[in-house]
């Protein structure tokens, strides 16, 4: 938290400039400043930082002119909504992929899911992306298969927040009222729970083309990881003991190869995050999304610290409960871990 | 009769010191059978190959030079779509394999030359990263202590953030431009081989021929630069050869999101970036430049993961 405080301060360039303009009077910059509590002494910025930090006020958008906290409200929930799609594309493709490649091991399928794999790696997201918009957007116009190439929502197609719709008394500016608005942004979960159909389904077609293009690289990684280290389980000795005391082939695979052989895949899986996230920026710029990752750049590219701090808080947040789940998973997994404390 | 066994034994060693003499194999030729033995590996060199010599011959390929304005020079308009007269285009009109950019540019001229600045980066941001990373982390491994604490905690913290977001801070800081984007790139992969550098001097330095160097009286400068690091620097060959292709890979994200080059540079990724509003209507200027990213990335990848395989004959399957 403090490394990132000091880093972003690091970064010259005067947040007025970027702000009011390269044209701002030295006054209406003082001004600006002092509004802002940029003059006052570094460690006095700082000190006050973690106060408000640790009382989850995570102080005021220079540029957006809004509490970052609203900012997440408004932002946070689209991203999480995308990345997740991402991670179960992700997931349910590319563990089955990886298991038909080492069961096929050798042979025409195994090298084209790999070649598959190999290729998903190369691709740049933000051309995926491109070139998924205007396949289904432009070639598949007037098939079923059409997709909408951007946005969250159609034009005209308005989410109602699930407090709305029940007749929730939410006090305006109360923290229950800033929880219940960061829910119902949620739009895909928000429009399940309601029953509003129609734009369940805007959304979810919204959301394929997105997911997809940020889900390549994470599916060809888990692919690539579940076929080497299945790989490697099958010609462990506990294989041959259960295939030689008259287990079928699919019961020696799912229960004792693929159970051992799911470790480093999770593993995996857990540090697809950080890729998830630089991904992101690139897959909401695509496809004209605002998100985090579109807000953290832009953030980052006009000086907007509170934005950045906030946000960086958030993300690391994130980092260390998936890291959490992760460990947490392994004593599933493998109960020698769960016995050994 | 203790002499005799002796003997025996020596002899026995001296007649495979003659099957070996018989069969000179050193480990580098071992290699290279072993990588020839892998065919992604090959077809991997053999794009990287043809890479390297579209990009030094870029002038004899490229029918135009890549910042040429045809704009009165042909009868061509911006972004016309490829024109090949073996495949059917009229042989009245000028041919343009990729087509025309929104300045009226030949697109396959400017992919030709987009080879020579994408390489040069690669190689560049790798051997930055590379130099600074190996000799932060033997340093790190060697001395041990607080000065391995230090350097191993900054890597973490560099670690800690995904990669792509800490470039875009980076860039921020130093301002857009394909140098600071090299820079940013560098920087970020620096951890990476420190790691690797780290643990494996951690390792060699348990070793009995360090320990026999050790026992000759050799100074530290000796044992690190003459008996580790030469014996540590093989997963980091691997290690460059993917981070080639994670450099050229990142380094379009920054120039996509117009941090990287700036135009008018011939940069696959700032060439995509500019055009990314016209995918509809021209989806040829965007299909491009995005391939020669991808098969670029590929080729260091396959070639990577080749020689990962023939280095460590454990892997082989």
């Amino acid at each position: 938290m403090v490394v990132v405080f000091l880093l972003i301060r690091a970064i010259p360039g005067e947040p007025c400039s970027a702000i009011l303009g390269e044209q701002a009077t030295v006054e209406a910059c003082e001004r600006f400043n002092e509004a802002n509590g940029l003059n006052d002494p570094i460690w006095v910025q700082l000190a006050i930082y973690i106060g408000n930090v640790l009382t989850f006020n995570l102080g005021e958008s220079i540029q957006f002119s809004v509490p970052v906290s609203q900012l997440l409200i408004e932002r946070l929930p689209l991203t999480i909504e995308l990345a997740m799609s991402a991670l179960i594309i992700a997931v349910v493709v590319g563990v089955p992929l990886g298991i038909i490649a080492a069961r096929r091991h050798n042979t025409a399928i195994d090298a084209g899911t790999m070649a598959f794999a190999n290729i998903g790696v190369s691709m740049p997201v933000f051309w995926l992306g491109l070139m998924l918009a205007y396949l289904f957007a432009v070639v598949l116009k007037d098939t079923p298969f059409a997709l909408p190439p951007g946005g969250r929502l159609s034009a005209g197609v308005i989410s109602v927040p699930y407090y709305v719709v029940w007749n929730w008394n939410l006090t305006e500016g109360s923290t229950w009222a800033g929880i219940n608005e960061f829910v119902g942004n949620f739009v895909i979960f928000n429009s399940f729970i309601t029953g509003q159909w129609s734009v369940w389904w805007d959304a979810v077609q919204h959301m394929i083309l997105p997911a997809i293009t940020l889900a390549t690289i994470p599916m060809a990684i888990i692919a690539r990881i579940t076929r080497s280290s299945l790989l490697e389980a099958m010609n462990k000795d506990y294989i041959r003991t259960a295939r030689s005391k008259g287990a079928t082939e699919t019961r020696v695979v799912s229960k004792h190869g693929l159970r051992n052989s799911l470790l480093p895949v999770v593993t995996i899986i857990g540090l697809q995050l950080g890729l998830l996230l630089g991904g992101a920026v690139l897959t909401e710029t695509v496809f004209r999304l605002a998100g985090v990752g579109t807000a953290l750049f832009d953030a980052i590219t006009g000086r907007d610290y509170a934005v950045v701090q906030g946000f960086t808080v958030i993300i690391a947040a994130g980092y260390v409960v998936v890291n959490l789940l992760v460990d947490l998973s392994y004593g599933y997994l493998d109960p020698r871990i769960r016995v050994s404390k | 009769m203790t002499n005799k066994k002796t003997v025996e034994a020596l002899e026995s060693s001296a007649s495979a010191d003659n099957l070996l003499s018989e069969r000179p194999t050193s480990q580098w030729a071992l290699t290279l059978r072993r990588f020839r033995g892998r065919k992604s590996g090959m077809i991997g060199l053999v794009i990287v190959l043809l890479l390297i010599g579209m990009a030094l011959l870029a002038p004899l390929i490229a029918p135009y030079p890549p910042n040429e304005v045809l704009i009165g020079k042909e009868d061509v308009g911006p972004r016309e779509k490829p024109c090949i007269h073996l495949l059917g285009c009229p042989e009245d009109q000028p041919q343009h394999i990729m087509g025309t950019d929104g300045n009226v540019r030949d697109e396959f001229s400017r992919i030709v030359y987009g080879a020579r600045v994408s390489l040069t980066l690669g190689f560049f941001t790798v051997t930055i990263a590379l130099i600074v990373g190996s000799t932060l982390g033997a340093l790190a491994g060697f001395t041990g202590g607080w000065i391995d604490n230090v350097i191993m905690r900054i890597m973490d913290v560099v670690l800690g953030f995904p990669s792509l977001l800490l470039a875009i801070a980076i860039v921020a800081v130093l301002g857009p431009g394909l140098q600071n984007a090299l820079i940013a790139i560098a920087i970020v992969s620096i951890p990476a081989y420190a790691r690797v550098m780290r643990a494996q001097v951690l390792s060699i330095k348990e070793s009995d021929y360090v320990a026999a160097s050790t026992a000759l009286g050799a100074s530290s400068r000796q044992l690190l630069l003459g008996r580790v690091v030469p014996n540590a620097l093989t997963p980091l060959v691997v290690l460059a050869t993917l981070g080639v292709a994670t450099a050229i890979l990142e380094a379009a994200g920054l120039s996509f999101l117009g941090l990287g080059a700036q135009p008018p540079l011939a940069e696959w990724g700032s060439m995509l970036a500019t055009e990314r509003n016209n995918v509809f209507t021209s989806p040829h200027l965007v299909f491009f430049p995005g391939i020669a990213i991808m098969i670029t990335v590929l080729g260091f990848n396959l070639m990577g993961d080749g020689l990962r395989d023939a280095l460590d004959p454990s892997l082989n399957r």
